[in-house]
Parts: C-alpha cells; structure tokens; sequence
C-alpha cells in the first residue's frame, strides 16, 4: 500500500513539522515529490537511519518539529541512535515507520515478525495507519504523544516489500 | 613516528578563536572542552550515540540557520558514520564546522588502533570527496594557531582536521544530569 502522497503531506503539515528526515524505502519514497513540493516542510536526507534520529534531536534542541521517516529494517539499524536520543536525552521524537509486508498475509519477513516486539521492548507508544482514512489517527497520535511528552511511532502499514 | 598537537593547546587554539558558535562536543573533547570553557552554547553530547555528534550539530545548525555550529568528533567515531560527511553536505547547511580530532586509537576504550590507522585514511581526502567545499589538516600547534581564525571563516560546511597526542588513562565524566544540560542549553539559545 503506498499512501497518497498529498494526504499524507497535508497530515503533516497539521501536525505542524517543520523538518522531515528521511530515508525512504519502496512506500515511502513516492512521497518525495510531494515533500518536495510543500512550502511548510524541509527534507534532509541520510545516508543511514541512525542520523535521522540525532539530526532530528538537534532539530529538536534547535526549536523545531521533526519527523523521522524510516523502514522498519532502519529502525532496526538505528536502535542505538533511538536509545540515546529518546531515553538518554529524554526527547519526545516522534517517528512514521514504514511497516514492511505487514499487508501480506502469513509473510514470513523477519522484519515483519519483529517490529512490534521491539517497539513494545522499547516501550514505544505506536499507532498503525493501515489506510489513507486513518491519517487523522496519525495526526492525532502525534498531537497526543507532543502533548504528553513522549515519544512515539505510527507504522505505516506496507505490502510486499 | 607522525606529528601531532597535544590536545588541550589544540583546543584552546579553537576556544581562543571562537565568536558565538554553538559547541558539540563528545568523547576526548567532551573531557577538556568544559574545562576550558564555559560558554552558555557548550553542548555535550555525553552520554552518547556512538559516531552522532556531528549529526547532533548538524539538526542544530538546520534549526538555527542564523547561528555558526562548531562540531568535535574523534576519528574513532568518524569511523562509525562515515556517511555523516554526505549527509552534511547534501543538508545545504554551510554554518557547520566539523572539527575530527585524529589520534589514531580508541582512547575510551584503552588505545586499540583504529582500522583508519592500520589503512592511512586521509580524513581531509575523504571530507573533500564528500563535497565540503572546505577542508584544512593541522599537525603543528604553531600553525593551527596561526589558521584557525581564517579558516573557520572559509565557506561552509567545514572540515578540520587536527592530528593530535594521544592522551593516556582516559577518563570521562558526566557533566551533569542530561535534563538540566538540555534546559539550559535551550534557554540559552532561545536568548542569543
């Protein structure tokens, strides 16, 4: 499932981000045009998951509301970037992870197996966005965990990857 | 045997030459950094993701685009994200200065070489091939006294590279609790 890029921008922008840091897989980079194409959104681009969570703790410390926009097998790859800067620095980073093969039914991906687990291990509040229809959960997902101070995940539900 | 800068003259050098920068620090320089200042904009970086200190800096230096950020990195943590140098040029930022404070070893870890020693990475080569349009190696006090001014003024992003001593019984402490660091850091900011 590949989510409209234009909706999906326009949740963002009424979530109020302000940077978008991002290393896109299959799903998420259609979006990039879209991105691109916003007045209200800055794209930075990494080269590894790691960076997006410590360029956007920067963003963070700096004034302004960033978004990390990853795979799920980034974020697997980023664990350590993510422990230092949700729990060590204590920073409320809000992430839209790209859910891989959660869609296709009995797959057998590992990456699939274990997003949920690991984000429960980190005791991560999440919110699945399975449809463009649920994008006002995911806008009032991020306004809730803003609100409360912590951090949180929407994982966006993705086919076959 | 190479030359080399002992460390706290290298620093003070960059203490003496620095304006109103925001100052990340990590590692070796989170350890003499706040002892030779003080400054309001200091941030450091301790504890750590291991190899983001200049990635830290560089969301920073997106978030304040009116501000110059000053980066310290080890050569050791360079290793560990070596992409970073793209990923800073490719942002567009050019307020950034990433200082690479080369010693060759894993100071924290007791002084096992680094696998950019045993190869003779040239640091300054790879920052150039990453596009920064500036980028300067120092290996000798006098000289590194005599550039540092000019050379944090060339065009941005930045890269130093100051080849330094290695520093025996290595020893980090933390600087305080991480929530009134970041408060204070804030409040700083939002005053400048």
């Amino acid at each position: 499932m590949i989510l409209p890029p234009a909706a999906v921008v326009s949740a963002f922008e009424q979530m109020g981000i302000t940077h978008v840091v991002w290393l896109p897989d299959s799903a998420l980079g259609p979006w990039e045009s879209a991105l691109l194409g916003s007045p209200r959104l800055t794209l930075v681009r990494v080269c590894r998951e790691g960076e997006a969570w410590t360029i956007a703790a920067g963003l963070h410390l700096g004034g302004q509301q960033p978004l990390v926009v990853i795979q799920n097998t980034g974020l697997f790859e980023s664990g350590d970037a993510l422990r230092n800067v949700l729990f060590d620095l204590g920073l409320p980073l809000y992430a839209l992870v790209g859910y891989r093969n959660y869609l296709v039914p009995d797959s057998p991906d590992t990456a699939r197996r274990y997003t949920e687990p690991v984000l429960a291990a980190w005791g991560l509040d999440t919110v699945l966005i399975d449809s463009a229809a649920a994008l006002p959960r995911l806008i009032e997902h991020y306004r809730a965990c803003q609100s409360a101070g912590r951090p949180g995940v929407a994982l966006a539900a993705e086919g076959k990857g | 045997m190479r030359d080399s800068i002992p460390l706290i003259p290298a620093l003070e050098v960059l203490r003496d030459s620095r304006c109103e920068q925001i100052v990340v620090t990590t590692m070796g320089s989170a350890r003499e950094w706040p002892r030779l200042s003080q400054h309001p904009l200091d941030f450091h970086y301790i504890p750590s993701a291991m190899g983001h200190a200049p990635m830290l800096a560089l969301g920073l230096a997106l978030a304040r685009p009116d501000r110059e950020v000053i980066a310290f990195n080890g050569d050791g943590c360079m290793l560990m994200s070596l992409g970073c140098l793209v990923t800073i040029v490719a942002s567009g930022a050019t307020n950034y200065t990433l200082v690479v404070l080369e010693n060759g070893v894993y100071e924290v870890t007791g002084g096992q070489s680094t696998a950019a020693s045993a190869a003779r990475v040239d640091f300054v080569a790879l920052a150039r091939a990453a596009g920064f349009p500036s980028a300067a190696a120092f290996d000798d006090l006098d000289q590194w006294r005599a550039r540092a001014a000019e050379t944090l003024a060339l065009p941005g992003p930045r890269f130093i590279l100051l080849r330094v001593a290695r520093v025996a019984d290595y020893e980090l402490t933390s600087p305080g609790p991480m929530g009134e660091r970041i408060k204070k850091f804030r409040q700083a900011l939002a005053e400048k």
